[in-house]
Parts: C-alpha cells; sequence; structure tokens
C-alpha cells in the first residue's frame, strides 16, 4: 500500500462509497438472431474490488458490462445481484450504477457543471446540496475552471473526466467503464489511467473496467476476467494470468510468450542440446516461457539452445532480441539495456526450469 | 497573399456577375408584381400614383382565406409536432430493416401529384360527416403532405447526435422515459424540430395543388384565393394581394431561421 498524500486522501473521504458485491449467476446472451454473444457466466465480484474484463474485440465484454448494468437483460434463467437483492428485472434506471461509456454519452446540450448535476437532479437534490456536491467533484476531477463550458469545447481527457465526475457525483453502489481510455492518445491515457486507478482505490467503490489493453488491464485490475469468443478463459489476479496462464490463449493474449518444443524421457526433459529434470509423461511437449525467463548462457555448459539474432530493439532499461535457433519459431528474450549484440550475431540461450510452463 | 486578397481577379467578378444576374432572375419579376400592387393604375404605370387602396380592397375581400390559412398552417404545424416527433424518434431507435422501409415510406406521399391525394382523400373521406365542407378536411391533406417534411427534418438530426447511447447515459444516472424525452431528446433534436417546423409552416400556407381540390367556396386559403383573383379581378388587386402573402410569408421564415441558426446542434 502506497502512502497518499494527505489532502488528496481528505478530499475523497467525503465520497467514500459503500462498497457492494455482484454476483452474476449463469448469465448468457443470446441476440435476436441468434448470435450467442455471451455463454452463460458465473461470477462473483467482491465489494470494493476492481475487476477488469479483459479481451478481443467481439468477446462479449461490452454485453457482459451492459448486463451488470441493466442495458441489457441476461438470457433466461441468468440473475444478477447486487449484494444481495436481485436486480435482474431492474431497469438501469433504478439500479444506481455509474456508467462511463466508451464514447463518454455527455449532453451535448448541457454545460459540464449541468452535466454532473444531472444525476442530482433527477434524485431531487436539493439545489445548495447540488451547488456544493458538484463543486466538490469538479475540484477532485480539476474541472472546477471548466464548470461553464459546453462539451465540445473540451479536450478529450477532459470529457473523460467528465464523464467519470458525473458518474460517481450521485454515489453509485457500483461504477462501470467500457474502454474509457481507448479514444485518447497514448500519453493522456497513461496519466488518465493513473488517476482512476487511484480514485478507484481511494473510493473504494466496486469497480468493474472493460478493456482490450493487457497494460491498462495489469496495471488496474484487483482480478483480471479474460474473456475469449463469449466464455471466460480465466479470472485470476494480473500476476496469475501473467504466471499461470490458464491455456494457450491467455498466454499468448497476455505479455509476450514463447514456444519452446522439447522431448522428455524418463524424467528428463530434452531442449535442444541442453537437458533438465522434468517430470510428466514421455513424448514430445511444447512448453512456454516468457522473454525474461531466458538469459544468454554464460559458457557452453549450461546453454539448452543456440541461435542467430533476427532482430535486436534498445527498449532503454533493457534490450529485447528475437532469436532464431536452428529449429523451431522464434524466441523473444529480453536481455540487459547496456548490451552490444546485434543482428546476425549468433548466441546461446539458457532457459530458467522453474519457469517453464506447460500449458493445455 | 496580398495580391491575392486585395486585387480581385476577373474570375471573381465573372462570378459576382452571374450570381447577381441570377438574384435579379429570380427577385425582379417578384419586385414588379409587387410593384403593381401598389400602383394606382398598372396600364398608366407609376405616374399614376401609388397607394395602398388594393391592399384595403383584399383584405376585404380576402381577409376570411388569410386568416384560414393562418389557422391552417398553425393547426397543421400542432399535428405535425404532436405527430411527428414521436416518430421520428420511434424511427431513429429502431435500427432495423423495418424502420428503413418506413423511411422510404414517408417519401412517397411527396412523389405523389397532390391533385391524386387530394382525390384519394375525396373519394374515402369525402362522405364522412360534415367532413367535406369542413376546414379540417383541408388540414387533413396539409398533414398528410407535411408530415414527411416534419418526420424527415427531426430524424436527420435525431440519427446525428446518437440518441441511443445519449439516452442511455441518462438513464444510468437515473432518469426515466419522460425526463429523458424532455430533457435529453426533445433538447438535442431542437434544431431538426425548428427546421421542420418552418418546412411545415411555409408549405402549409403555400400549398395549392391540394387545397385547390379539397376547398369548397367557404374554406378558401390564401393560394386558393390568390389564383381566384388572378383569373378574375383587377391586375392590381392579384398583385397586392401577392404583396400581403410575402408579407405574411417572410417574417415567420426570418425568425425560423434565426431561432435554427440559434439553436444549431454544438456537437
Ligand atoms: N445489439 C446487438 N445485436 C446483435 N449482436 C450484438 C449486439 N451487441 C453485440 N453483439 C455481438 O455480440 C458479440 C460481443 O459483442 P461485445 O460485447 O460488444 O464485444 P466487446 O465489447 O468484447 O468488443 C459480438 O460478436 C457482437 O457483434
Ligand atoms: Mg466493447
Amino acid at each position: 500500500m502506497a502512502v497518499r498524500p494527505l489532502e488528496s486522501a481528505r478530499m475523497t473521504d467525503r465520497f467514500h462509497l459503500d462498497a457492494v458485491p455482484i454476483r452474476l449467476d449463469g448469465c448468457g446472451k443470446t441476440f435476436p438472431g441468434g448470435a450467442r454473444a455471451l455463454e452463460p457466466l458465473d461470477l462473483t465480484i467482491r465489494g470494493g474490488e476492481t475487476i477488469v474484463f479483459l479481451g478481443p474485440s467481439g468477446c462479449g465484454k461490452t454485453t457482459t458490462l451492459r448486463i451488470i448494468a441493466g442495458l441489457e437483460s441476461p438470457d433466461p434463467g441468468g440473475r444478477v445481484l447486487f449484494g444481495d437483492e436481485d436486480v435482474t428485472d431492474l431497469p438501469i434506471e433504478r439500479r444506481n450504477v455509474g456508467m462511463v461509456f466508451q464514447s463518454y454519452a455527455l449532453f451535448p446540450n448541457m454545460t459540464v457543471a449541468e452535466n454532473v448535476a444531472y444525476g442530482l437532479k433527477v434524485r431531487r437534490v436539493g439545489r445548495a446540496e447540488r451547488g456544493r456536491r458538484v463543486e466538490e467533484m469538479l475540484d477532485l476531477m480539476h474541472l472546477g475552471e471548466f464548470a461553464g463550458r459546453r462539451i465540445d469545447q473540451l479536450s478529450g481527457g477532459q470529457r473523460q473526466r467528465v464523464a467519470l465526475a458525473r458518474a460517481l457525483v450521485v454515489r453509485p453502489r457500483v461504477l462501470l467503464l467500457d474502454e474509457p481510455l481507448t479514444a485518447l492518445d497514448a500519453k493522456l491515457r497513461d496519466s488518465l489511467r493513473l488517476e482512476i486507478d487511484r480514485l478507484l482505490r481511494e473510493l473504494g467503490i466496486t469497480a468493474v473496467y472493460v478493456t482490450h489493453d493487457q497494460g491498462e488491464a495489469m496495471a488496474l485490475g484487483d482480478r483480471i476476467v479474460v474473456m475469449a469468443k463469449g466464455r471466460v478463459a480465466q479470472v485470476g489476479t494480473p500476476r496469475e494470468i501473467y504466471y499461470q496462464p490458464a491455456d494457450g490463449f491467455v498466454a499468448d493474449f497476455i505479455g509476450t510468450m514463447n514456444r519452446v518444443g522439447g522431448t522428455v524421457r524418463d524424467g528428463v526433459l530434452r531442449i535442444g542440446r541442453g537437458s533438465l529434470p522434468w517430470s510428466g509423461p514421455d513424448g514430445p511437449v511444447e512448453l512456454l516461457t516468457r522473454p525474461e525467463d531466458i538469459a544468454l548462457a554464460s559458457g557452453e555448459a549450461d546453454a539448452h539452445l543456440d541461435g542467430r539474432i533476427a532482430a535486436a530493439v534498445f527498449l532503454g532499461d533493457r534490450t529485447r532480441l528475437v532469436v532464431e535457433p536452428a529449429d523451431g519459431p522464434p524466441l523473444t528474450v529480453d536481455t540487459a539495456g547496456r548490451s552490444d549484440l546485434g543482428r546476425g550475431d549468433r548466441v546461446s540461450l539458457r532457459v530458467d526450469p522453474a519457469r517453464l510452463l506447460a500449458v493445455p | 497573399m496580398t495580391s491575392l486578397t486585395h486585387r480581385r481577379g476577373w474570375g471573381f467578378w465573372l462570378q459576382l456577375g452571374f450570381t447577381l444576374l441570377v438574384c435579379a432572375l429570380l427577385t425582379v419579376p417578384m419586385a414588379m408584381s409587387m410593384l403593381a400592387g401598389l400602383t394606382a393604375n398598372y396600364f398608366v404605370g407609376l405616374k399614376s400614383g401609388l397607394t395602398l387602396h388594393w391592399v384595403e380592397e383584399v383584405w376585404r375581400v380576402y381577409a376570411g382565406t388569410i386568416l384560414l390559412s393562418l389557422q391552417i398552417a398553425v393547426a397543421c404545424l400542432a399535428v405535425t409536432l404532436v405527430v411527428g416527433v414521436p416518430a421520428a424518434y420511434a424511427l431513429a431507435r429502431r435500427p432495423g430493416r423495418l424502420a428503413r422501409l418506413v423511411e422510404e415510406l414517408l417519401m412517397m406521399p411527396v412523389a405523389i401529384p397532390g391533385l391524386a391525394t387530394a382525390l384519394a382523400l375525396i373519394v374515402t373521406y369525402g362522405a364522412v360527416g360534415d367532413l367535406r365542407s369542413s376546414w379540417l378536411f383541408i388540414l387533413v391533406g396539409h398533414v398528410l403532405f407535411t408530415l414527411p417534411f416534419m418526420v424527415r427534418a427531426v430524424l436527420a438530426v435525431m440519427l446525428s447526435v446518437d440518441l441511443t447511447t445519449l439516452e442511455e447515459g441518462a438513464a444510468s444516472l437515473g432518469a426515466g422515459f419522460i425526463r429523458r424525452f424532455r430533457t435529453i431528446v426533445l433538447p438535442n433534436a431542437r434544431s431538426g424540430i425548428l427546421a421542420g417546423s418552418l418546412m411545415v409552416l411555409t408549405l402549409s400556407v403555400g400549398e395549392f395543388n391540394l387545397t385547390w381540390l379539397l376547398h369548397t367556396p367557404l374554406t378558401k386559403t390564401l393560394p386558393v384565393g390568390l389564383a381566384d383573383s388572378y383569373a378574375s379581378l383587377r391586375i392590381e388587386i392579384g398583385s397586392a394581394y401577392t404583396l400581403v402573402f410575402f408579407l405574411m410569408i417572410v417574417p415567420s421564415l426570418i425568425l425560423l431561421q434565426g431561432l435554427a441558426r440559434h439553436g444549431r446542434p454544438s456537437a
């Protein structure tokens, strides 16, 4: 737990929200026309947790989020629960959720302050208190000076913050965000991601965040739900997802993964010209390992594989090599930044046996 | 730079001249006609002097047609607003093929000659109660004719602002349907509603084809009266009548144009 600046901690204290758990019970979705967007899904989201739905475009992330929000109803049999309350049949306007849309959905006919005040007006919050809460929220989101602006006079990042402010000011039970950073440029994305991370943690709200960007998912999620083709491929913490991917799809989708071929016989795995102890049935195997778990061999004796460097990319803190071994697919290897290896050089590699994964 | 902004080439003057010529072609006959309505004796010419006599004469004979035209136009606007805006909304919210088909069908009455529509109305409803002799019969024709213009104008704006998502945003903040319609749908469709209203008013006031067949001697509208006066009375009266027509329609046009420009959606 990082120490937070005092001032901002005091600011968000006033906004601290109830942490309601969410449960999805057999929630599938078939759209009219027969397209199955989501296989029945069971999932419990803990109160106060930030859960990230991660997956390629079209895998059903938005559909799941919309089922939680109440913008789509699950196929018959599916249930959505907020805490102990079954909200399956409640329309979105009665679920008390905060939602940040991919396109922001800010009202062009209103100013920034009016947008933020909208939900409070709907809840019949008196004028004085409304004004106070809008002002506080705008300050929290560094939007104070833009209160009177129209939406089309704002930059993308400012719009994003208005959307967040508008969703949070009503103190929703859960916060739902659908690819909130996708429309922004890379630099803004990074700074806003940090801001959202800080906000979610300080507010302690239950948040569901949808993205196709694994970097965002790793940075924000307490847990990540990796989805593929309408199914959940894996649920786990970022570390679990990264180091123990449940299958080949998750392994390839999260970060960079190498595939190394070998043969097992009598408890010994042979990779290239090296051998290491291995427990498993005899026969050929394909194993996975991360770029940081392959190293340049220090001597002939401990080398497993030989190859030629096809590309070397200097990334500052490290140099990423693409090595073509004598046979098998190219391997991505991370080495120290201060390396003078280059394209065409021959290298010997050693894999870390403890970091080799056998994945279905 | 300077040569471009300060010394204009012959191309510019050619274009300007052409534009002015086209404008003159359109406006000179109108101006001549209206001037005729203020001339004491058209055959003698302007030297016979200017007078408001003919305008007064028009008011004396045709005041009824003018008021009826206004009455029908306002009623027509009311009906097309009440029917057309929700219809456009329904079409905007429904993305399916059926909605697009309805959209196409909406253009049909415009493609059919007004006389044919009028005849169809008479054949179908002519015998229903006192409808045939009522001004409401003309109103029905005008609504039929103008409704598509209202729907299309509103629909175009509604589709351009992505109403579905805006409404979902409002719903996520707790707003029910009525409130969403009032605070999100209507304000964001404003420019389309104004443009549609402008079309409906002017089309209704100027409509002749349908109205000519639907009217009775007691339900004459302004354009029907105009045709009548052109055919049977002194040219000065017809011209003065045209002048009255312009005086009626131009201010409302300017007003609505101004409103439409003011309320153009900013996104
Ligand atoms: N309203 C809809 N009608 C029909 N099919 C839909 C609808 N919304 C989404 N789909 C389909 O469902 C699948 C999942 O969509 P979505 O949840 O939006 O994916 P994601 O957000 O992961 O990109 C896609 O194949 C998409 O085409
Ligand atoms: Mg999506």
